[in-house]
């Protein structure tokens, strides 16, 4: 579909434009998962996108489903309870690195022990924008934030191999250059059964690169273009190599029993009785 | 019906609550395990697969409430349960639900605070909370159970208010209800009512999902149901989304409290006992009213006029109950769990028409009918 037709097909054309700063990469990421979503042909009355606070919060406004903007970090706890109340819905999380990676902790990690069948997509720009530049916990060591005037001292997240090891079953990182193979990310995300976690590297020109003296927007996609390693090149590379580099591409990928089709089998097997 | 059914069956204020909500039509319980709340998460973990319906242990109280919000709105009769600690975390999304009138449940078995407090132990004093636990202004709803009967009842009484005004029904339970056991009937099918929410009947096109009709209570479509709307926690118009605009802000808090302020007849539940010529009245709920019950009978023994109204409803507080009866008798008695918190609802709706006279116990312990007979006599 041509992008005039997806816009008519998937967003709200009234809500447009976003509110989004010029230059800041989320709407490619949201350009990214509608694309994604036409090319697994979900049913848009049977597909539901939610959120919590931040910038990545109001991505859902502006998309044509039902759609769900919930309180900081609790995404995907509503989204659990959409899911297992109604599990023939589609459930597409939208959420930030802060959003999710702190304050949403708990219930990333827990959502991805359950594999229960949403499909999250973290727009990690490395700072909360909506506030105006506080350091997240992917805000990487050293770097200045509004909070964090002589450098932030905390260690950061790898969120990917967090959720993996919490025991989601799909697992990858994109960014918003590459946004072909996002829109595959994404897309094998939705396909797959059990709980799918996407890492977008996003950029904040705004609040994370201008204090960080990254350039503009098209620096900073530049520096994303630089700095991704697709996973097979990885695979081939010593670790000195990958210092101050991040890997993209599908990360992991296992079979594991999805929580709702599990919770189906409890009442299934107490029918029987 | 047969002879069996009718028959009392023993059972806790707790498990009672399970069995009401079952009746109610209970599809979806997320909650946390917390004492004294945890036995009805336990028997909603073993009875709601065995009738279609959908149990989970989140990874802790906000997700829980988050997950009953989710499921309502996917359609769920959704319920959660919790004490003390638990009720305080649930507090953001409680906002939440009220905010975007999502239908739902929340049992909070109360228990002795502060903070971790006496975790087996009894108190009343959530009673404030349970009206001004979240931020911002807000409709509230709470019911109090004083018995394991009501504790069934109530619960039902809490779905169908949900249901009706499209919002958060906080059923305040205690320890004492809560573990207490009584004989009780469950109800059969036709002996009572269940409600449910009023849906569009407009085509998805049409939908505004946040237009009240004339009672005030929007009609709500289903995620999932072809409507495709906007669900946000931020101030937003009748179309769902947010403008940013003060006077939307307005329109929608005042809304949201109108609609339950409007509606006090279908809302409001008191017991009275011997108000009819009492020269003195016990305000008493929850389980401290079985024992004003009680002192109010030994009083009139001793020739002591003395007259019980009981809020079963205690949000909306039963203003008009207080008022009618404060210009009846020349002394009120405020026996309560806490250290006054019900009295300042007496006392302001008192108007001075009666003095009120405050009996408190923050020591674990239940309030006695002696105690309530001697402060009768004192005041008297």
């Amino acid at each position: 579909m041509a992008t005039k037709e997806l816009l008519k097909e998937y967003t709200r054309m009234d809500k447009l434009p976003h509110i989004w700063c010029p230059g800041c990469g989320h709407g490619i990421i949201l350009g990214s998962v509608i694309r994604a979503i036409d090319r697994q042909k979900l049913d848009p009355n049977k597909t539901s996108v939610i959120s919590g606070i931040g910038c990545s919060g109001r991505a859902p406004g502006y998309v044509k489903f039902d759609t769900l903007h919930t309180t900081h970090g609790r995404a995907l706890a509503f989204a659990t309870g959409v899911k297992l109340a109604r599990p023939e819905l589609n459930v597409i999380v939208l959420t930030g690195d802060g959003d999710c990676a702190a304050i949403g902790g708990n219930h990333l990690i827990h959502a991805a022990r359950r594999n229960i069948d949403v499909t999250t997509v973290v727009f990690n720009n490395y700072i909360y924008g909506m506030t105006s530049g506080q350091y997240s916990p992917l805000t990487p060591h050293m770097k200045l934030a509004t909070t964090a005037p002589y450098g932030n001292i905390d260690q950061s997240f790898d969120l990917c191999k967090l959720v993996t090891a919490a025991g989601a079953t799909y697992v990858a990182r994109g960014t918003v250059y590459h946004t072909q193979m996002l829109i595959g990310l994404i897309a094998e995300g939705i396909a797959h059964k059990g709980f799918s976690f996407i890492e977008v590297i996003t950029h904040c020109p705004t609040y994370y690169g201008r204090r960080n003296k990254m350039g503009d927007a098209v620096d900073m996609l530049n520096w994303q273009k630089e700095h991704a390693i697709p996973v097979k090149a990885a695979a081939k590379l010593p670790p000195e190599k990958l210092k101050g580099k991040f890997v993209i591409g599908e990360l992991h990928r296992s079979e594991g029993p999805e929580y709702t089709e599990e919770y189906q089998r409890i009442i299934d097997s107490l029918k029987r009785e | 019906m047969g002879k069996n059914e009718m028959e009392a069956v023993l059972m806790s204020g707790n498990e009672a609550c399970v069995e009401g909500a079952l009746l109610a039509g209970i599809n979806f319980f997320a909650g946390y395990p917390i004492t004294p709340s945890t036995e009805i998460a336990e028997g909603l973990a073993r009875r709601l697969p065995r009738v279609g319906g959908k149990f989970i242990q989140m990874e802790d109280e906000i997700a829980s409430m988050a997950a009953v919000a989710g499921a309502a709105l996917a359609g769920a009769k959704a319920m959660t349960a919790t004490s003390g600690p638990g009720f305080s975390l649930k507090q953001e999304n409680i906002g939440f639900a009220a905010a975007t009138e999502i239908p739902c449940v929340v049992v909070n078995v109360q228990r002795f605070g502060p903070s971790t407090g006496l975790p087996t132990s009894p108190s009343q004093a959530d009673i404030m909370q349970a009206r001004w636990g979240t931020h911002g202004d807000h409709p509230a709803i709470a019911l109090m159970p004083a018995s394991v009967q009501e504790s069934l009842s109530l619960t039902i009484t809490a779905f169908n208010l949900a249901e009706e005004f499209r919002t958060p029904v906080i059923l305040l339970m205690d320890e004492i209800i809560g573990h207490m056991r009584e004989g009780i009937v469950i109800p059969q099918k036709g002996e009572y009512v269940i409600k449910n929410r009023t849906k569009p009947t407009v085509p998805p096109e049409d939908y505004l999902p946040y237009a009240a009709g004339p009672n005030e209570v929007p009609p709500m479509a289903n995620f999932g149901d072809g409507y495709r709307f906007h669900v946000t926690g931020l101030i937003h118009d009748e179309t769902g989304f947010p403008r940013g605009r003060g006077s939307d802000g307005d329109y929608l808090v005042r809304r949201l409290i109108n609609k339950v302020m409007s509606r006090l007849e279908e809302i409001l539940m008191v017991e009275e006992i011997g108000m009819e010529d009492a020269e003195l009245a016990v305000v008493a709920c929850g389980p401290v009213a079985r024992s004003a019950k009680k002192a109010i009978a030994m009083a009139r023994e001793l020739g002591i006029k003395a007259g019980l109204v009981r809020p079963i409803t205690i949000w909306p507080f039963p203003e008009d109950a207080i008022k009618v009866a404060a210009k009846k008798v020349d002394a009120i008695i405020v026996p309560e769990l806490n250290l006054g918190q019900m009295a300042l609802e007496v006392e302001r709706n008192a108007c001075g028409d009666a003095p009120v006279y405050r009996l408190n116990r923050v020591d674990a312990e239940l309030i006695t009918p002696d105690e309530i007979l001697a402060k009768i006599q004192e005041v008297k």
